[in-house]
């Protein structure tokens, strides 16, 4: 089943506006409009995965990056003094930055394009991917990754709390 | 739809995550571009996933790992920005060049 | 051995020859009888210090065991057994029998003869010499060289080869040598003996070559093959005669000859036994002997014997003027031995073999007397000067006897030895002259009968001066030791007796030695008697004039000057011979040329030498500077700077600003993506 114009639409309006939020991440001179930014470039993250059939992984993002990730960062914005107002927070090497980024992109998009190209995602789904199938898949064929990330949760919150406790005595 | 729709999207946060990467100035600003390009990664992962149909699951569990994994670094990675700013005052990175010739 | 002597008593002298000579036991054994003074000389070099009296007695004892040898030896010989001859081969270069070198021996009577003179006189001068060297530092030494020379002169006597004759010729020559030398502290001492040495080497390169054209010819060194050869003719007469005159070179010098004899006077700067055994009886005679030895090949060839004659003239006259002249009592004698070794050689010139080798035999006797006498006067006196002497015959009466008897042999007064060795030269001088026809032989005549005055006379003169008249030296004279003097008398005794072995007819002397092959004469009453006569009386008139001048001093001539100056001072200088030598070859050599080669060798080779030194130097200094300072280590520098300089260009890499690290790394992701998309 092919997409309907509206779906295409959508995915257009959503793509346009997180590439938007994105450049403004990395080009604003005020901390906080840049994370301000990137939740913006979340949410349309967020939406892609609705438009991909993946609601589940859309809330997690929601849940996880924009709620939790995000905060963190003001934070940590805070915590170092963010400069307040507008500044220059770009360093020298710019232009080589520009073109490492350009030659990236175009390097892989090409890349992408030559394997991929004309070939479709269909909308007609036989199996639907709730978080129901999710969670099944998740706890029986990829258990072992799972409980892994899990022991490396744990691990980065011991570490983060490790690493940046005052030294007593 | 095209996947390639999907990709080229997902190339350009990825190139423009890595411009922010290289040019920024205050280390908060780097991490926030690093999530930028594991958003990348998630939304290439998801696409294939649901070109994949029925396979696809595989997919959808990857891109969940790898924002546990994006949380899990971003704690670590402030944990040692601020423990920079504590000694140093500043999380301009420029700044922090002792391994220089 | 005892039968020899029946033998010899039975026929009263005269030898009856028996059937088939054989082998006598002892003649056999004559090779030992040179060995026996080898050993001797190797014992007292090496062990004669640790002896009382230096090992002296090992000399005397090898040397009596050598007379006794001899006596006996010469005794078969004279009972009818025949000549010995042994050969050992040392070398055989060519095979078969050319270039055929080897020890041998040939004892005949001519060797029999000489080694009992030998071992005689050398056994009398050992017995000496342990008075006279008493009180001597290097008494050992002396003994050593004195066995040593005995053993040379006996080796050359035996001798069957004329290499194995050279070797000996040589030996008895560095003896001689040494022996002079003996007193070497003193410059003049060592001068003499270098003369001797370089004045005789002359003379050997002339005997060299007479050897070598010898064999040349004859393609061989044995001297009785080369005599046979001679005679029957098989070498070419001019090869002959040349050979013979290069051999008479060789006699020339050691035999004391004109104009080589200037070597001897000078040779009386050695100890007097040295003077006594080395150049009155034995090394002197040598030259003789070896004529003596070669005399078939002299006879055939030609005109040598005629010079062989002449110089021996000339040789004789210059040394009795020259004796008459000396002040040196020493020296008088040498003069004298000079001109007995011509009447000798001069014997053998005109053919009278038998008389040459009989005046040997009997000179030896009463030169070596007087010599010894002579050093019994100067060990008294403590000078050599007969100016210092004078009034001895009361304080010395051994020696002044015994004196008196050898200048009355030396003379040729009847009955001792020198009147019929003397005696039988003028006869077969005047045989030869008149019967041969030899015309040299008048000349020998001549100066044969001239020189027998002159003898008288200055043996007159040096008794006179000596003996009589008061003494006018320092201290005491007394008179020497018994070991000085017992040989002293001994000699005496000889000088006496020995004369009548040669007596004409009866005497058994002829019959030993003979040219093979000339008939012995007989006895001629007008040769035989007149002459004799005739020489007694020129010998007595000589005596009488003698003690006219020196005793009585009557018709004293100022000889210093005058008009018979120059008379005086020509042979007082020695006939300026020995100047003659020294500015006209001596110097020559010694100053230009010596020069020269001094220039050589400090110019060329040393610059040579030195050159490639200097060369190396200053190629080496180019070569460190520029090859190795700067071209190699600019090599080696210039690496580690390279490296260096490459290292201080990377190390900029490392910033320190890790956006730009990343910045890299992306870029090279970015490259390796593209290569792996592309290929």
């Amino acid at each position: 089943m092919t997409a309907e114009w509206w779906q295409e639409g959508t995915f257009w309006l959503i793509a346009v506006g997180m590439v938007v939020s994105a450049l403004r991440v990395v080009t604003t001179g005020n901390v906080v409009h840049a994370a301000l930014y990137l939740v913006g470039t979340l949410l349309g993250a967020a939406a892609m995965f609705v438009l991909l059939f993946a609601e589940f992984i859309a809330w997690v993002q929601v849940l996880v990056y924009v709620g939790a990730i995000v905060v963190l960062m003001l934070f940590g914005l805070m915590l170092t003094r963010a400069p307040i107002g507008k500044g220059n927070l770009d360093n020298d090497q710019r232009l080589l930055a520009a073109l490492c980024a350009l030659a990236l992109f175009g390097v892989t998009s090409w890349v992408m394009f030559e394997a991929f190209e004309g070939e479709e995602i269909s909308f007609d789904r036989s199996i639907a991917t709730t978080a129901e199938n999710v969670g099944d898949v998740i706890f029986s064929t990829y258990v072992l990754p799972f409980e892994a990330v899990s022991v490396l949760l744990l691990a980065a919150l011991v570490g983060a709390i490790v690493i940046s406790r005052r030294d007593r005595g | 739809m095209p996947i390639t729709y999907f990709l080229i999207l997902s190339a350009l946060l990825f190139s423009i995550g890595v411009y922010g990467v290289l040019a920024r100035q205050n280390a908060v600003l780097i991490l926030l571009s690093i999530e930028l390009m594991l958003n990348a990664v998630n939304i290439n992962l998801v696409a294939f996933a649901a070109q994949l149909g029925d396979a696809g699951v595989g997919g959808q569990v990857f891109a969940l790992f790898v924002i546990a994994v994006a949380a899990a670094e971003v704690g670590v990675g402030l944990a040692i920005v601020i423990l920079i700013f504590r000694n140093r005052q500043t999380v301009d990175v420029d700044d922090m060049s002792l391994m220089k010739w | 051995m005892v039968s020899s002597f029946l033998l010899l008593a039975q026929h009263g002298g005269e030898t009856v020859p028996p059937a088939v000579p054989q082998d006598g036991f002892f003649t056999q054994f004559m090779w030992l009888v040179p060995l026996l003074p080898a050993l001797s000389f190797v014992i007292i070099l090496f062990f004669g210090k640790r002896f009382r009296h230096g090992g002296a007695a090992f000399g005397i004892a090898a040397l009596g065991a050598g007379l006794l040898l001899s006596l006996i030896a010469f005794v078969e010989l004279a009972a009818g057994n025949a000549a010995v001859e042994k050969a050992w081969t040392w070398f055989d270069f060519a095979g078969g029998d050319s270039l055929l070198l080897e020890f041998g021996m040939h004892y005949d009577f001519l060797a029999g003869v000489m080694f009992v003179v030998v071992t005689t006189i050398s056994l009398l001068v050992h017995i000496y010499s342990t008075g006279y060297m008493h009180d001597d530092e290097r008494y050992t030494i002396f003994f050593a060289f004195l066995s040593l020379f005995t053993a040379s002169m006996l080796f050359m006597v035996i001798a069957n080869n004329l290499i194995q004759l050279f070797v000996g010729w040589e030996l008895v020559g560095i003896c001689s040598y040494f022996l002079i030398g003996h007193w070497w502290e003193e410059k003049e001492n060592s001068s003499a003996a270098i003369k001797a040495v370089i004045t005789n080497r002359v003379g050997d390169v002339a005997f060299l070559f007479g050897i070598f054209v010898l064999f040349f010819a004859g393609h061989t060194f044995n001297i009785e093959v080369l005599n046979h050869m001679a005679e029957e003719g098989e070498i070419a007469a001019t090869t002959l005669t040349i050979a013979a005159l290069l051999l008479f070179g060789g006699a020339v010098s050691k035999s004391a000859q004109f104009p080589l004899y200037v070597w001897l006077p000078d040779a009386m700067a050695g100890p007097t036994p040295v003077s006594a055994l080395i150049h009155a009886a034995t090394m002197v005679v040598a030259g003789i002997y070896m004529i003596a030895r070669m005399f078939l090949l002299f006879e055939n060839a030609g005109a040598a014997l005629d010079v062989v004659a002449i110089i021996a003239s000339i040789t004789m006259l210059l040394a009795a003027i020259l004796a008459l002249v000396q002040d040196d009592i020493k020296r008088v004698l040498a003069y004298s031995t000079i001109s007995q070794l011509a009447y000798m050689t001069a014997a053998l010139g005109v053919g009278a073999y038998t008389a040459g080798v009989f005046h040997l035999f009997t000179h030896a006797f009463f030169k070596a007397l007087l010599f010894l006498g002579a050093g019994s006067l100067i060990h008294a006196v403590h000078s050599n000067n007969m100016s210092d002497m004078g009034g001895l015959k009361d304080h010395m009466p051994h020696t002044f006897k015994t004196f008196i008897i050898g200048s009355l042999g030396l003379a040729g007064i009847f009955p001792l030895a020198g009147f019929f060795s003397k005696d039988e030269i003028i006869g077969g001088a005047l045989r030869s002259a008149s019967d041969l026809g030899q015309v040299s032989a008048w000349f020998v005549l001549i100066a044969a009968t001239i020189t027998a005055f002159l003898t008288a006379l200055y043996m007159t003169r040096a008794c006179v001066k000596t003996f009589w008249g008061s003494y006018r030296g320092h201290g005491d004279p007394h008179e020497s030791p018994a070991s000085m003097v017992n040989p002293l008398w001994v000699l005496a005794i000889g000088t006496v007796t020995v004369g009548f072995i040669g007596f004409p007819v009866i005497g058994p002397f002829a019959d030993w030695i003979t040219v093979p092959g000339h008939e012995h004469h007989g006895f001629e009453p007008l040769y035989n008697l007149v002459l004799p006569i005739g020489a007694t009386i020129v010998a007595l008139a000589a005596i009488a004039l003698g003690i006219q001048l020196f005793y009585r001093e009557r018709w004293r001539v100022d000889l210093l000057s005058g008009p018979f100056a120059w008379l005086y001072r020509f042979p007082a200088n020695k006939y300026y011979l020995d100047d003659l030598y020294l500015k006209g070859i001596v110097r020559p050599i010694q100053y230009p040329i010596a020069r020269a080669t001094y220039w050589t060798n400090q110019k060329a080779i040393d610059g040579l030498v030195n050159g490639a030194g200097i060369a190396t130097v200053a190629l080496s200094k180019p070569t460190y500077d520029i090859l190795d300072q700067q071209v190699i280590d600019f090599a080696v520098n210039g690496a580690a700077g390279l490296t260096g300089f490459t290292g201080g260009m990377l190390r900029y890499v490392q910033s320190g600003n890790v956006q730009r690290y990343a910045a890299v790394l992306f870029a090279a992701i970015a490259a390796f993506v593209a290569l792996f998309a592309l290929t």
